[in-house]
């Protein structure tokens, strides 16, 4: 061992003799150009220093690689941002005899051994030393089975496959194998090295692999195409085409896991692309909330670039925006929107409000990053009155760590500039405090005084003043340009800071003196009245003066108020001629100012002065001195020769002076888009890419619509409107906004398609047109990646035919179960996909769900529709039941069962046939399948004064709004006199969605009315506590729904059961095993106790022993569902699966009771 | 020519001497050389904090974020939210405390593989890829002790055996199959108070910020809900991922399915427009004379309104001018120090006694002939309340569903200061 070692230092030296003479040449000349460069460039001083330390420690190792190519690196070292470096310097101080020994060790048998070498090597890389050599030995074990030494010798092959080509080829195939793996992870691992690898000669095999991996199974391998893409289009530009069509594939992904990842690929390759965006706009909107944190940086950020092409500028007219009459522009076709454009007042495209609304939640995200970027969209995007949401969450940023309180402050102070009013209720969480750092006070100090107005000046101003004090008193001048800021632009302050200013003169600290003195140069200038005492002040303290800044400050005040202090100016001059030698080229350049300008105001006593003056300057050393002192002379001093300018003289030194704008350095910086690294550093980086300005006229909206390309030929061209569908318009705008927004925007209620479609006529089929791309897309992958063609879109015509007669069917407001069966068989055969969808959709925005039908009216359906006369005026009544149910046209009577003087919301149970339920196929609203005759006291007689109230659950879908549960009151007055004006008072929570009846006028003795109202219970068992009132007296009465009544049964078939179940497992199911009796082994007995508790549809099963039963919640419209199997012994197991976890484990426990009791 | 790039390109670890310690590159390999415009600003900042966080170079942006000693230095080559890369930095220094228990330089040489193996999980082509501590404690097992002596014995390895499946399933944040034998959920309500008091000890600016650090080591997939007695007094919530935010709009109730382990299920921040109890007062009487070499130094401490809590771990530290040499300080109690170097003076003080107030007292001495600083040196004070937060919040319960077994649940309370400082 010592013998090798002692070999091995000879080896060095005789190694090193050529190597150390190029080095000390190099050197040497690295000096000589060091010190020409002194006093020029101390940037590169430091520079060259560190590069020569680091040569000289160097100089031993350098010579272990024993070649010249070292020493060409060492020359390039010294350009810092050189790109390759390799090795960069450090190389290998250990000694030759490690290396070997790696070798062996890696090229040995045993694994242990392999794996502690691949940790040595590693750690090598990690020490940024060189370990290319052992590159044969290591690309060996790249087949090798253990895990872990594989990822090691991953991580070394792709720090240096670059370096050794040919060698990096011998591991492709092992690669290329691994792609076939049927573990997930193993085949993403091998894409991620593969892609990694940055050898052009397998751009081919990179490709082929890319577009494999984009239709694989596994979200997580297309997650890591879409960062293959990147990577490849950085290796080799010309594939950007290929690689745009894997893009654009990846971009129709609907998995959360691959949406940001794609988004970034698309940035990168081709973020010109926005018309790959358009059809995914909307499904990148809703799938937001749920993608991973960084992902939904990157594409906030790409939809932030978007809108501002797609949408106009919501600025223009505050406030004037409407959200009811979204619906009618969002609706109206595109010629007419063109015109609509300029005439109407603005109106928000609902996918811009869609955009704004989906990332709102975010700005509660615990990542920094996340929130900065939700606060730069609605900066950028949102009008003006909506931007202040912003501002609490950016303030609580202020609570990170120091490096995002940089960047935050940055942001806020480009903010506070334009907006005051975002931030000054929050001027506090501004005060600067001892512990900042330099640029965090700084920073603080450039908000605070921005939002200095009349108002809080004074507050701001006593901060100043503590600040002013500050040790750090590169801190306390800047308060004092602060101040100086603060005086100019609030003019009631400016006295008052001026004298403060002034006092500070006094300050013991030169900075702060200095820095003073410039500022109320400045200050002066603005305001030059009035002031000739604080100049004859400064001029007192010219001899205390030091720093050269402030004295040239003070000459040229001098110099330019020379009137207004005659006395004093001349003798300043006196001592200037005195010190003139001695002082800074910018005093000596405004003494040779001063001397000019009392020359020509009061030459009497000057001229000796200043010629004297004038001579000094003559033989200064600077050039510029010589020169101004030349020029003024010839300019002031009459001569022969120059008397034409000479006239000009007083005029040219004495013109009055603009006045300097203080303002802040934060002012222009709203060119960058907020947020990015560009604003932070003020400058454009690369790969910057500029925020378009808003159209003046808004892009075609409809290009976002989902539609099947043969279809949209026909659409731009039938749009002309119909007075069915001007009818529809004003109805539309007429509903809730939220609805609207919800349905166009998302994709949640279409995809249903088919068995919708069936139920409603015209509408659903304009849905299936417009989504079916969409749905095309999405049955295209459950289908196992069979093309998008026109087979899909033929099938779905044959649907339609097959429809017609159904949709005859439907329209009759009888036979609901002939209905849901129908619906069964459809469903199965039309559209297996869609149940993955509508999961997707409710669950990232549950309150979707209500039923419109939104963007549905293409003018060829209606078209067609009009062949029966009958349908169109069926159909929007059947879509009004959304908020409102405006009756004057519309004859209930046929259909109401109770004798209510207020509408029954039976009727809707008849007209659901026809309506759409947005939800999806298999989520379809039916009717119930047993009512419960159960009443439940709510005013008993004897508290009530004679006025007895009983509710029960009608379990009929609410009339007034979807998310209510409707509840049925029989009010019944048992005393001898008539009440009159029964109504409903107060109620608590206040918060509650509360759908009251009528006032009932009068209730004769002994009569008795029913009523019915609607109760948006939230999904939660709380009861609903109000007032029940008459004209004398208000009793409090509470409606406490059994959790089995906060639901709506939906029919689906067992094929969608199963689905739906299989995406409710793990943490949104709870089930149960009871025993049960013998003899209630048989369906009957089961499904009615269940029906009993839970407004359940049943699901047709084709097991005897399992009954299955499915319903959706009222309110957020969450899928709930039961299955019961029942096994020998007389057990039974029963399973909730509900995401609505809380609901599930509540209803299984009255299902427990129930059947158990059963 | 190389395209430039999105994302993060390189990222190297420099100490608080100036050394390089680690590098990596996801991309391909940028010289180190880049860092010396680093080093530059290092050099030119006086403080270690004062070295900007983004640093513009001819080819390439530094960003920068230091913690624990140790500046972490990313390699950007074009435009990137900046927020992005320091968010994502800070990500991998708490994934490393969790890993390591501390993140020193020796500690992070100690572990250089792992280290490795971790930020290429962490990061592909610079893009983030796993940061969530669970999915990666299943890719890569954290190292302990007994593990490494078991490796080194056995010659087996950090990596997990079977892949993970948490990547990929509905609940990304928590790993499956989780088993305890003791089902235990702690959550800790920490309460830091950040204020400014003036000389006359009026308070200029207070506020809260809390947050709710949660260790759960439930069996199963457990689904919590955790309601509060007082909702309302949470201003500005940010959440972790897991909690259903629909549900915290609806019911101001906190529902999630928590991670395992460690994790912090909320922070929020109580606005400064209410009025926040200042549980501390300082009497303090600073004075230097001009032309004298002495200058007096008093300071008292007492609580105030504790609601009957005491004030633990009290700790005065002060930077004081330049002028002062030295200090003869009298303590009634715990120990002072004073860095005539740094100038800084601290007095650890323990607890207060409400009956015997503490105080410190005594002269500065000042250099001879300077002048008389202008400012009076700030205090800056830390405290701990026990079983207190001093907004009043109040968890109300924890119910937890899904899984069948009683679990443990406990509850802490606990306010501390945070920037809490006096000017004088």
């Amino acid at each position: 061992m010592d013998e090798g070692k002692k070999l091995h230092v000879h080896d060095k030296v005789f190694l090193s003799l050529p190597l150390l003479i190029s080095i000390i040449k190099l050197s040497t000349t690295a000096i000589l150009f060091y010190d020409s460069l002194a006093f020029h460039n101390k940037h590169f001083c430091t520079l060259a220093k560190r590069q020569m330390l680091s040569m000289s420690t160097n100089n031993l190792s350098y010579s272990d690689q024993g070649g010249t190519d070292s020493a060409v690196e060492v020359g390039q070292e010294t350009t810092p941002t050189s790109s390759n470096a390799g090795a960069g310097f450090g190389l290998f101080s250990v000694d030759f005899k490690k290396n070997e020994d790696l070798k062996e060790m890696l090229e040995s048998n045993k694994e242990s051994l392999k794996l502690e070498a691949m940790k040595r090597v590693v750690g090598l890389i990690a020490k940024g030393k060189n370990a290319s050599e052992l590159f044969p030995a290591v690309v060996k074990n790249v087949a090798s089975k253990n895990i872990e030494l594989k990822k090691l010798v991953y991580v070394y092959l792709v720090r240096y496959a670059e370096e050794q080509q040919d060698l990096a080829l011998l591991s492709i195939s092992t690669f290329q194998r691994a792609l076939k793996d049927p573990n997930q992870l193993i085949r993403a691992s091998a894409l991620r090295v593969l892609s990694s690898i940055r050898v052009p000669i397998i751009v081919p095999i990179m490709m082929l692999a890319i577009k494999e991996a984009a239709s694989d199974m596994s979200p997580y391998v297309r997650k890591t195409s879409a960062h293959a893409i990147q990577k490849l289009y950085s290796l080799d530009q010309d594939q950007k085409e290929l690689l745009i069509e894997v893009i654009e594939k990846l971009l129709k992904d609907k998995s959360t896991l691959v949406a940001g990842s794609v988004v970034m690929a698309f940035e990168e390759v081709c973020p010109d692309r926005i018309d790959l965006i358009h059809k995914n706009y909307r499904k990148l909107c809703n799938l937001l909330v749920d993608v991973e944190e960084w992902g939904q940086v990157v594409i906030i950020s790409m939809l932030t670039r978007y809108a501002r092409t797609q949408f106009t500028n919501p600025w223009k007219e505050e406030g004037v925006f409407d959200e009811r009459n979204e619906r009618a522009f969002y609706e109206s076709d595109e010629e007419k929107t063109r015109d609509e454009t300029e005439a109407k007042p603005y109106m928000m495209d609902p996918d811009h409000r869609l955009l704004l609304r989906n990332t709102k939640p975010l700005l509660q995200s615990r990542n920094t990053a996340v929130v900065m970027s939700v606060a730069q969209l609605y900066w950028h995007l949102a009008p003006k009155n909506e931007v202040s949401i912003i501002t609490k969450s950016l303030v609580r940023l202020l609570r990170s760590h120091r490096e995002v309180q940089y960047i935050v402050l940055q942001n806020i102070a480009t903010m506070s500039i334009q907006r005051k009013g975002m931030f000054e209720p929050y001027m506090k969480s501004f005060y600067v405090r001892s512990t900042d750092a330099t640029h965090i006070k700084s920073l603080k100090l450039e908000i605070l005084t921005s939002l200095a107005n009349e108002a809080n000046i004074s507050t701001i101003l006593r901060e100043f003043q503590t600040y002013v004090k500050s040790q750090d008193k590169q801190f306390a001048a800047g308060t004092i340009q602060a101040i100086g800021r603060c005086a100019t632009n609030i003019s009631e302050v400016t006295d008052t800071c001026l004298n403060g200013l002034v006092l500070l003169l006094s300050n013991r600290d030169e900075t702060v003196v200095a820095e003073s003195v410039v500022v109320i140069r400045k200050l002066l200038q603005i305001q030059p009245t009035q002031h000739s005492d604080i100049i004859k002040h400064m001029a007192q303290l010219f001899d205390n003066i030091t720093v050269p800044m402030a004295r040239a400050s003070i000459l040229w005040l001098m110099g330019e108020y020379c009137e207004r202090v005659p006395k004093i100016a001349p003798d300043v001059l006196r001592k200037m001629a005195k010190s003139f030698t001695s002082e800074e080229d910018i005093v000596k350049l405004q003494t040779v100012n001063l001397a000019a300008k009392l020359y020509l105001t009061n030459s009497k006593q000057t001229k000796l002065l200043t010629q004297y003056i004038l001579n000094l300057g003559k033989y200064d050393q600077n050039y510029d001195i010589r020169d101004r002192t030349r020029f003024i002379r010839q300019l002031i001093v009459p001569n022969d020769k120059n008397g034409a300018l000479s006239k000009y003289a007083h005029r040219i030194l004495l013109a009055p002076k603009p006045a300097p704008v203080l303002e802040s350095a934060y002012k222009d910086r709203d060119r960058y888009q907020l947020g990015t690294l560009s604003h932070t550093i003020n400058t454009k980086a690369s790969g910057y890419l500029e925020l378009s300005d808003w159209p003046a006229v808004a892009p075609d909206q409809s290009v976002r619509n989902v539609e099947v390309k043969e279809w949209a030929p026909s659409l731009g061209k039938t749009g002309k409107s119909k007075p069915a569908k001007s009818s529809d318009d004003k109805f539309y705008s007429d509903s809730g906004e939220e609805e609207e927004e919800k349905g166009s925007g998302s994709s949640s209620s279409e995809d249903g398609s088919s068995s919708s479609s069936e139920e409603s006529g015209s509408d659903a089929e304009s849905h299936v047109q417009k989504n079916s791309s969409q749905s095309s897309e999405e049955s295209d992958k459950s289908s196992s990646q069979s093309e998008k063609s026109s087979s899909e879109s033929d099938s779905e015509k044959k649907e339609r035919k097959t429809k017609t007669p159904l949709q005859k069917k439907t329209v009759k407001p009888t036979a609901k179960d002939s209905d849901s069966d129908e619906n069964g068989n459809i469903a199965k055969e039309a559209n297996s996909s869609s149940a993955e969808e509508s999961y997707s959709d409710s669950d990232s925005d549950s309150e979707s769900d209500s039923d419109t039908h939104t963007d549905s009216d293409s003018g060829t359906e209606h078209k067609k529709e009009t062949k029966s006369k009958a349908k169109p005026k069926v159909e929007v009544k059947s879509t009004k039941e959304v908020s409102l149910l405006d009756l004057g046209d519309f004859t209930p009577a046929p259909v109401t069962q109770h004798k209510s003087s207020v509408l029954s919301p039976s009727l809707l149970g008849d007209l659901e046939g026809l309506s759409l339920s947005n939800v999806s196929s298999i989520i379809q609203v039916s009717g119930p399948a047993f009512v419960p005759e159960k009443s439940h006291d709510l005013l008993h007689r004897m508290t009530g004064k004679g006025l007895s109230a009983q509710y029960q659950f009608p379990r009929q879908p609410c009339l007034y709004q979807p998310t209510m549960v409707s509840v049925q009151i029989s009010l019944t007055n048992t005393t001898d006199h008539p009440l009159e004006q029964i109504h409903i008072g107060d109620r608590s929570p206040t918060g509650l969605n509360m759908h009251c009846f009528n006032t009932i006028e009068c209730l004769e003795p002994e009569a008795s009315v029913t009523v019915f109202m609607g109760i948006d219970f939230n999904d939660s068992t709380q009861a609903a506590n109000f007032q029940l009132c008459t004209k004398e007296d208000h009793f409090s009465v509470s409606i406490q729904p059994a959790i089995g009544e906060l639901l709506l049964p939906i029919t689906m078939t067992e094929l969608d059961f199963r689905k739906e179940k299989g995406k409710l497992l793990g943490m949104n199911e709870s089930s149960a095993t009871i025993t049960m009796a013998a003899e209630n082994m048989t369906s009957q007995p089961i499904s009615r106790p269940v029906a009993t508790v839970a407004n359940l549809g049943v699901v047709p099963s084709s097991q005897g022993n399992v009954h299955r039963f499915a319903g959706k919640t009222a309110s957020s419209r969450a899928v709930v569902l039961v299955t019961v199997e029942l096994r020998e012994s007389s057990t039974a197991l029963i399973t909730i699966n509900t995401e609505k976890s809380v609901m599930g484990s509540m209803l299984l426990r009255d299902l427990k009771l129930a059947l158990a009791q059963a | 020519m190389q395209f430039p790039a999105k994302m993060i390109h390189s990222l190297f670890l420099v100490n608080s001497s100036g050394d390089i310690f680690l590098e990596k590159h996801w991309k391909s390999v940028v010289s180190r050389s880049v860092c010396d415009y680093f080093f530059e600003a290092q050099e030119r900042a006086s403080e270690p904090e004062n070295v900007p966080p983004v640093i513009p170079t001819p080819h390439h942006y530094l960003i920068s974020v230091l913690r624990h000693r140790i500046y972490f230095v990313a390699v950007i080559q074009s435009e990137v939210p900046p927020l992005f890369v320091i968010e994502f930095l800070h990500r991998v220094v708490d994934t490393f405390q969790d890993y390591f228990g501390v993140c020193t330089e020796a500690a992070i040489k100690d572990n250089v593989v792992v280290v490795y193996e971790l930020l290429e999980e962490m990061l592909d082509n610079g893009f983030p890829l796993a940061t969530e501590s669970n999915i990666l404690k299943e890719l890569i097992k954290p190292p302990t002790i007994l593990r490494t002596v078991v490796n080194t014995i056995t010659g087996s390895t950090n990596v997990g055996e079977q892949l993970p499946t948490g990547q990929l399933s509905v609940v990304p944040w928590r790993r499956t199959g989780v088993k305890y034998t003791n089902n235990e959920a702690y959550f800790d309500v920490v309460e830091e108070i950040d204020a400014i008091i003036d000389k006359s000890g009026s308070t200029i600016t207070a506020e809260i910020q809390g947050v709710i650090d949660a260790c759960v080591k439930l069996t199963g997939m457990p689904d919590l809900t955790l309601s509060f007695m007082n909702p309302r007094l949470l201003d500005d919530v940010s959440f972790h991922p897991c909690v259903r935010f629909k549900r915290w709009e609806a019911e101001r109730i906190l529902s999630f399915i928590p991670p395992d382990g460690n994790f912090r299920l909320l922070s929020y921040h109580v606005s400064c427009q209410n009025l926040v109890a200042i549980p501390v007062y300082v009497k303090h009487n600073i004075t230097f004379r001009e032309g004298s070499s002495q200058g007096r130094f008093e300071l008292t401490l007492g609580p105030k309104q504790t609601m009957g809590k005491g004030l633990e771990a009290v700790l005065i530290s002060s930077q004081l001018p330049r002028g002062v040499l030295n200090t003869n300080l009298n303590p009634s109690q715990g120990t002072y120090n004073f860095d005539p170097v740094t100038k800084l003076l601290s007095w650890d003080v323990g607890k207060i006694n409400p009956q015997k107030l503490p105080s410190l007292k005594g002269s500065m001495s000042l250099q001879a002939g300077a002048s008389k600083p202008d400012e009076n040196p700030t205090i800056n004070i830390q405290f701990k309340i026990q079983q207190s937060a001093l907004s009043g919040l109040k968890v109300n319960r924890l119910d937890m569903y899904g899984e069948k077994y009683k679990p443990f649940k406990g509850i802490k309370y606990m306010t501390k200061a945070g920037k809490f400082q006096v000017r004088t």
